[in-house]
């Protein structure tokens, strides 16, 4: 099967700080692939650079084996690579059902943009989305009054709007509450029938809950790959990541 | 909703009987306060939809201005060189003076020339990510640039006194009563127009992209529009409205000069907009006839104390009323809707 999604020897350089220092990674259809590393591992650097918003200083991303290394950030959306950033990003003087209309799929060029007039069909697909994060009633809300929670849903639902081949999450559970995290979570692979996701996560038992496939970042470098439970035996993430927690467990006198 | 419609019909309806119960001194200054009020709605597309803050708009208003008022000087003269022209010595007009003694020819370029200027400006600032308040002083150093090229360039453009004397504009003369109510309603359509085609614009989906890219320029982005092309359309089409606003001004005015362009105009243009309520295209008119009138009658009986007020006034409205006074009109419709509601409820009350 082709990847979706190869990185190939990543470096990024931010005025001499390597953020990245080579990393590879591939990514299949269908596959929801965890991104796990203690802070500083580069996780987010890493979706960002995927999505445009950090360029590489070295090394290549392929899509599809298309080369978007260099592609403008709505050129790489536009193609189908959809991003969920960490802190809620919406557009809070917009109705919840407005923000959907500008995510939705549609020619995004300006003299497209003058005539567009919402058709039958499309107010169907976004009510029908609506309807799946749960946000059908709160549709003529202006966003920015949502809770946290639900924002953050919002966001998510305005990725899978643009129905792309791969989702980019950045920490989508921060600020829910355990119903709704669990929602997620099961929605996830919901999610993976249409399309493959990479998700940064921080909160071990949801990834434990999950993941499937899970890379394990530290130090701008991959440190292995593999199911949560062969990536909890391996040495050398005992000693940078879990080890660490242990560690600091301990010196709280726990 | 309708009831807004009903008001918009009836604000210009008065507006288009001016002639008929405003003297003629009153009359022309209102045409004066219109074109302005053309700038304001311009500067409440970028400012309020779109979060451009531009202190660079007295050069659109004065580029168009200059482009009539080449032709109006040119008719002026009657085939001769303009006067300034030959006060500094200047034998032969200038060859990109030449076109502009076609009235249609000066017209175009009243609109083209803001715009082109708009549309380089912002695509150059907006392509590299320079925005906020980056972007506002680049505006007004370009304000700089342009006021100080023609107080220099006497010769060519009539240095500080700007282009004035004129005498005729397609042959009919420019101090008769009549050619002057005429121009009021070529002003008072001009706005009512550059409203309608603005409130279209904004009510659509483009509004929401301006909106957008407003609070959240990266998010949009990341849906997959260029955020780049839809800000340099947007400021261009407010510096193309700037253009004619300062083209109709110039035939209303009879006088165009450097110190209209400047900082000070180009600071007021944005407080106009601010007063009104910059998030609505009504509330820019409004606020650039009301703060016009206060002006003209502050400055008529304190002439020291304007300048003063204007300051003091920026200051309360960005810190008490950011969204001016449409924002004002708008709580006060919420507060009696809401009493009525209540009212409706005790009714309710009464009932059961």
């Amino acid at each position: 099967m082709k990847p979706v999604l190869m990185c190939r020897d990543v470096v990024v350089d931010f005025d001499g700080f390597r953020a990245l220092q080579g990393v590879d990674l591939a990514v299949y259809p269908h596959e929801v692939r965890f991104l796990i590393g203690p802070n500083g591992a580069g996780k987010t650097t890493l979706l960002d650079v995927i999505c445009g918003r950090t360029r590489a200083t070295d090394g290549r991303v392929l899509f599809f084996s298309h080369d978007i290394t260099k592609r403008p950030e709505y050129e790489i959306v536009q193609m189908g690579i959809a991003r969920k950033f960490q802190s809620p990003s919406i557009f809070p003087f917009l109705t919840v059902w407005e923000n959907m209309e500008l995510a939705m799929r549609q020619d995004r060029r300006l003299r497209s943009v003058l005539r567009a007039k919402r058709t039958g069909e499309e107010e169907e697909i976004m009510a029908a989305q609506l309807e799946r994060i749960g946000l059908l009633d709160e549709r003529h809300r202006l966003a920015g009054t949502l809770s946290h929670g639900q924002k953050q849903w919002l966001e998510i639902g305005m990725q899978l709007i643009q129905r792309p081949q791969l989702l980019l999450l950045d920490e989508p559970i921060a600020g829910m509450s355990a119903a709704e995290r669990e929602r997620t979570g099961e929605w996830l692979h919901e999610i993976a029938k249409h399309c493959a996701v990479i998700i940064v996560e921080h909160d071990m038992d949801f990834v434990r809950r999950y993941s499937k496939q899970v890379t394990v970042m530290h130090e701008g470098k991959v440190l292995c790959e593999g199911s949560i439970d062969e990536v909890q035996q391996n040495e050398q993430v005992i000693d940078v990541y879990l080890g660490r927690r242990k560690n600091a467990c301990y010196a709280s006198g726990m | 909703m309708v009831n807004k419609r009903w008001g918009y019909w009836l604000f210009f309806a008065a507006l288009f009987l001016a002639p008929f119960y405003l003297t003629e001194f009153r009359l022309s200054l209102l045409g004066k306060f219109l074109c302005f009020a053309i700038v304001a709605v311009g500067i409440s597309l970028i400012w309020g939809y779109t979060g451009i803050l531009s202190l660079g708009h007295g050069v659109y208003f004065g580029l168009g201005a200059y482009c009539m008022a080449m032709y109006l000087k040119l008719e002026a003269s009657r085939g001769h060189l303009p006067d300034f022209m030959e006060w500094s010595g200047v034998r032969e007009l200038p060859w990109f003076w030449k076109p502009f003694a076609h009235p249609m020819v000066a017209i175009a370029a009243a609109i083209a020339l803001p715009t082109l200027l708009a549309a380089l400006l912002s695509y150059l600032t907006f392509k590299n990510r320079i925005k906020g308040v980056y972007f506002s002083l680049l505006s007004q150093a370009v304000v700089v640039v342009f006021v100080t090229l023609f107080i220099g360039k006497q010769e060519w453009t009539g240095g500080t006194n700007g282009l004035t004397n004129f005498s005729t504009v397609f042959g009919f003369s420019l101090s008769s009563p009549l050619t002057q109510i005429v121009l009021y309603w070529l002003t008072t359509a001009c706005l009512a127009l550059i409203f309608v085609a603005a409130r279209r614009l904004t009510s659509g989906r483009l509004g929401k992209v301006l909106i957008a890219i407003r609070d959240a320029e990266n998010r949009v982005r990341f849906l997959g529009f260029n955020p780049t092309v839809y800000k340099v359309f947007v400021y261009s089409l407010s510096a193309a409205f700037a253009g004619v606003a300062g083209a109709l001004f110039v035939l209303q005015v009879g006088l165009i000069s450097p110190e209209m362009m400047g900082i000070i105009p180009s600071i007021e243009m944005v407080l106009w907009a601010a007063v009104g309520g910059r998030q609505s295209l009504m509330g820019a008119i409004i606020g650039a006839i009301v703060m016009n009138t206060a002006k003209s009658f502050l400055s008529e009986n304190y002439p020291d104390l304007w300048l003063l007020l204007l300051g003091a006034l920026f200051v309360v409205v960005v810190l008490l009323v950011p969204k001016g006074l449409a924002g004002i009109y708008e709580s006060l419709v919420a507060v009696r809707i809401k009493a009525k509601r209540g009212h409706e409820r005790e009714a309710r009350v009464d009932v059961s």
